[in-house]
């Protein structure tokens, strides 16, 4: 690695610190506009005036903003996510289980949707224009155009309901065998690489063709390269970076974006954690999960990054 | 059944085994059927059906998984500060109360031996022997003193904390008799006592967590916002105990998915089912529907402070322009009472019978508005998804203006915060109000001057003093017609149209028997848990 490469990761990362920074500012300062006072809404029934100032007082809601923010990120600084407003237990004790979940579900989808995404990316691109590379894009196309609850509920009213293959529910923490695991994480698992993948699938094209173009690639072909060590030798290593960032933006989603999922298979994951924590404004919470989802965001589309600056042979 | 009938449904099926329970004879059931166009011979084989279902032994054993509509990290195990369905189902099934209201909305005996009161204001309860906690420690008179006056700790966050400050004090007498004395005489001491938040906890507890009752189950595992389960208790006092060996609860908040896990059989009973999706479980063999007239309500709330609501003739005029049987028919698909604009439902001993409802007349409503002087204007109605079926509701109601040369505006506003910021404030507003057991009680929170909840901003003297009077008589007979006054006053001048008092409908499989409606909400009054049973 030479200096160069260094410079640029090293800047890299500092952006990613300072998106991190400025993300925590904009996540505060939007959940304290949340309608609603979080004190008269945790009393509920029994929410008089004074017992709603007394609350106040006691979980600080009147300080100035700037000193809560203050407080709020130096405690993450330390690691400490603060307390749940709702029911008082610590807020990493409540995101830790349904976090591992919600990760679980995310490699799971992972392991499989990449390598498909890849498989028929890269094959569609080298036949490009043949039936074989129209087949995929109509799947592909039309995949990202049906919106996932519509695939999760009916992948539910035909495997579940129907033909009563498969669970409508998937409990993540009742699994004690790998066939358990299959059972339960299947439908969760086809309805997100449904969604996950078709997109891949459309980048890596893309990103493959646009090589093929190049008159380098050009150049292998005169000189007698076969069509598979043309694109597995000269075009893919020069495709890496565009496609590692369509897997890292696509997978980003896994973690934040997988409510309908998680609502419809009612799997217990992070991001149904996050919507009840909006509807009991519990802020801590809210805040938390926010901030995690961004810092997945982040490390994934930073490591795209480096990824595509290794490969890039001009720094090299 | 359907080859020789015609527009025979499960729907009714459950209809006629509801009239059943709340005891219509079989004179009245067959008059309903042959008004609905059956036949005798084939009204006579559905009655048989539905009696059957009634009249079976319990069978013991099995596993019971059922879902509610939400769960929230906020979920508890505290009976004084459960607020939603899942809670209430895991209070019933891992405490109990010392009174247990039965279908009829009457008070029975559960922890209590028995309630007894000259006043009406001092109440000796005694306490059944020999019942234990899961813990192993024996049930006394400390524990109900304890349980009783957590409501009372502003501390504590109850959230029948304005309905226990009527307590005066709770004693011990012995260890087996307390004595409760109310601020002033309250007759319905009993029935207040069998809500779901009065549950009976062990002295001093303070954790929670723990589940530590003397109910049916003892708690093997509670996750908030996840799903709880619970183990037969061994050593439960009644002696029938609970028919299965353990259950499980969860709550699935997408309507669809929860109907999809019952019809996949991953679940056996699933709650507050929408009219919607009814036709699709009564579409397949195995399912059924429960349905309860538990007495709650959405209903269009105008205040009487604020314009066009104080506008002589407007409120009078709206409450003709309702069309109370489409909204019952269509809005609720007949799965509800039409309502005569007071709180006190159908299903309650105290609802006053001859209180008519409003006829759809939109033509005196037209003269009605002329003379308010607001035909022709804009008038906005604000409605959510907050409030159940609102939406539908206010398009029935803009529908009808139309006719008339009556504009509303619909303003259809998110549910997030909509019981704070709209609910009570707006001008003309739904609001959704949930079963409660007695009139005191409803008219108490929604009509007194004090009320806290009073919608319309509704003030009359009369009614408050009435309300006072009624509170602490015994004789049930006077009191009635008390009532029935009430209803007639808050129908003619409140602000408030109940269009209809809507059953909350249960799905279950068709493997889960003993399930009976209950005034107290959907799933037997959340406490199916130690009543129903599996059929293997």
């Amino acid at each position: 690695m030479n200096g160069q490469v260094l410079s640029l990761v090293t800047s890299r990362l500092a952006t990613t610190l300072v998106t991190l920074l400025i993300v925590s500012f904009a996540v505060f300062f939007a959940t304290s506009m949340l309608p609603g006072d979080t004190a008269a809404i945790l009393l509920g029934q029994a929410a008089t005036p004074e017992a709603v100032a007394g609350l106040r007082k006691a979980m600080h809601l009147n300080d100035p903003a700037i000193i809560r923010y203050l407080r709020w990120i130096g405690g993450l600084f330390y690691g400490d996510l603060g307390t749940s407003y709702a029911n008082n237990m610590p807020v990493a004790q409540l995101i830790g289980g349904r976090f591992v979940n919600s990760m679980k579900l995310a490699g799971v989808t992972t392991l499989f949707s990449v390598p498909l995404a890849l498989l028929f990316g890269i094959t569609a691109a080298m036949f490009r224009g043949s039936l074989y590379d129209r087949v995929v894009t109509f799947f592909t196309i039309g995949l990202i155009s049906v919106p996932e609850f519509m695939v999760a509920t009916s992948a539910v009213l035909i495997f579940s309901v129907y033909l009563k293959w498969l669970p409508a529910l998937a409990f993540a923490n009742e699994i004690h065998s790998f066939g358990e695991l299959l059972r339960v994480f299947a439908m969760p698992v086809i309805t997100l690489t449904f969604v996950v993948a078709a997109q891949m699938v459309r980048m890596t094209r893309a990103a493959v063709i646009e090589t093929l173009n190049t008159p380098y690639v050009e150049m292998a072909l005169l000189k007698g390269a076969s069509r598979p060590r043309l694109v597995l030798r000269h075009a893919l290593p020069n495709a890496l970076g565009p496609i590692v960032n369509a897997m890292a933006l696509s997978l980003s989603y896994l973690l934040g974006g997988v409510i309908i999922v998680e609502t419809i298979f009612n799997y217990p994951g992070i991001a149904k954690l996050m919507v009840d924590a909006v509807a009991t404004r519990d802020l801590p919470l809210v805040q938390s999960c926010a901030m995690i989802f961004c810092l997945g965001f982040l490390i994934l589309t930073t490591f795209a990054d480096i990824v595509a600056i290794l490969a890039n042979p001009r720094l090299r | 059944m359907k080859n020789t009938t015609t527009n025979w449904t499960p729907t009714d099926d459950a209809m006629i085994e509801n009239a059943i329970r709340r005891g219509a004879t079989r004179r009245e059931l067959l008059q309903m059927m042959l008004a609905g166009g059956v036949t005798l011979a084939a009204s006579s084989a559905i009655l048989g059906r539905s009696g059957a279902a009634l009249a079976a032994t319990p069978v013991k054993g099995g596993a019971l998984k059922a879902a509610g509509t939400s769960a929230s990290t906020a979920d508890t195990l505290d009976p004084a500060k459960a607020s939603l369905s899942t809670d209430y189902v895991r209070i019933c099934a891992f405490y109990n109360r010392l009174t247990f209201l039965d279908k009829s909305g009457t008070a029975q005996m559960e922890l209590a031996d028995s309630f007894d009161t000259k006043d009406a204001k001092v109440w000796t309860v005694k306490l059944k022997k020999d019942v234990t906690f899961h813990d192993g420690k024996t049930l006394s008179s400390a524990d109900v003193v304890y349980s009783l006056n957590r409501h009372l700790d502003p501390s504590v966050g109850s959230k029948v904390a304005k309905i226990a400050k009527q307590i005066a004090s709770v004693k011990a007498i012995d260890k087996n008799t307390v004595e409760i004395t109310l601020d002033q005489p309250n007759a319905d001491l009993p029935t207040i006592l069998g809500m779901h938040h009065f549950m009976i906890v062990a002295e001093g507890t303070t954790d929670f967590s723990k589940g530590n009752g003397t109910g049916a189950f003892t708690v093997e595992h509670f996750e908030p916002g996840v799903r709880s389960v619970g183990l037969k208790n061994k050593n439960y006092f009644k002696s029938s105990g609970a028919n299965v060996d353990s259950f499980e609860f969860f709550a699935i908040s997408d309507e669809t998915a929860r109907v999809n896990a019952l019809l996949a059989g991953d679940i056996h009973l699933a709650n507050s089912i929408n009219p919607r999706s009814m036709r699709l479980v009564e579409a397949q063999n195995g399912f059924q529907l429960s349905r309860t007239s538990s007495g709650g309500y959405t209903n269009l709330n105008i205040r009487l402070d604020l314009s066009p609501g104080d506008k002589a003739g407007f409120i009078e005029g709206m409450k003709y322009l309702v069309n109370r049987e489409q909204i019952q028919k269509s809005v609720l698909r007949g799965m509800a009472d039409i309502g005569n604009d007071q709180p006190i439902s159908p299903a309650n001993p105290y609802y006053n019978a001859n209180l008519k409802a409003k006829a759809f007349d939109p033509d005196k409503a037209k003269h009605l508005f002329e003379k308010a002087g607001v035909l022709g204007q804009s008038i906005p109605i604000v409605a959510s998804e907050a409030a159940d079926d609102s939406i539908e509701m206010a398009v029935v109601i803009q529908q009808a203006g139309a006719d008339i040369g009556m504009k509303f505006d619909v303003q259809r506003v998110p549910s997030d915060g909509y019981w704070d910021k709209y609910w009570l404030v707006a001008p003309i507003h739904f609001g959704n109000i949930n079963p409660r057991p007695t009139p005191d009680i409803l008219f108490s929170l929604l009509y007194g001057t004090e009320a806290p909840w009073n919608e319309s901003q509704y003030k009359d003297q009369k009614f408050d003093k009435m309300l006072h009077e009624a509170r602490g008589l015994l004789d049930q007979a006077k009191r009635k017609e008390i009532y029935d006054e009430m209803q007639v006053m808050v129908s003619e001048n409140a602000g408030t149209i109940i269009p209809a008092y809507m059953a909350n409908v249960d799905a279950l499989s068709g493997k889960v028997k003993g399930l009976e409606p209950n005034p107290l909400g959907g799933m037997m009054g959340y406490a199916f848990a130690e009543y129903v049973w599996l059929e293997a």
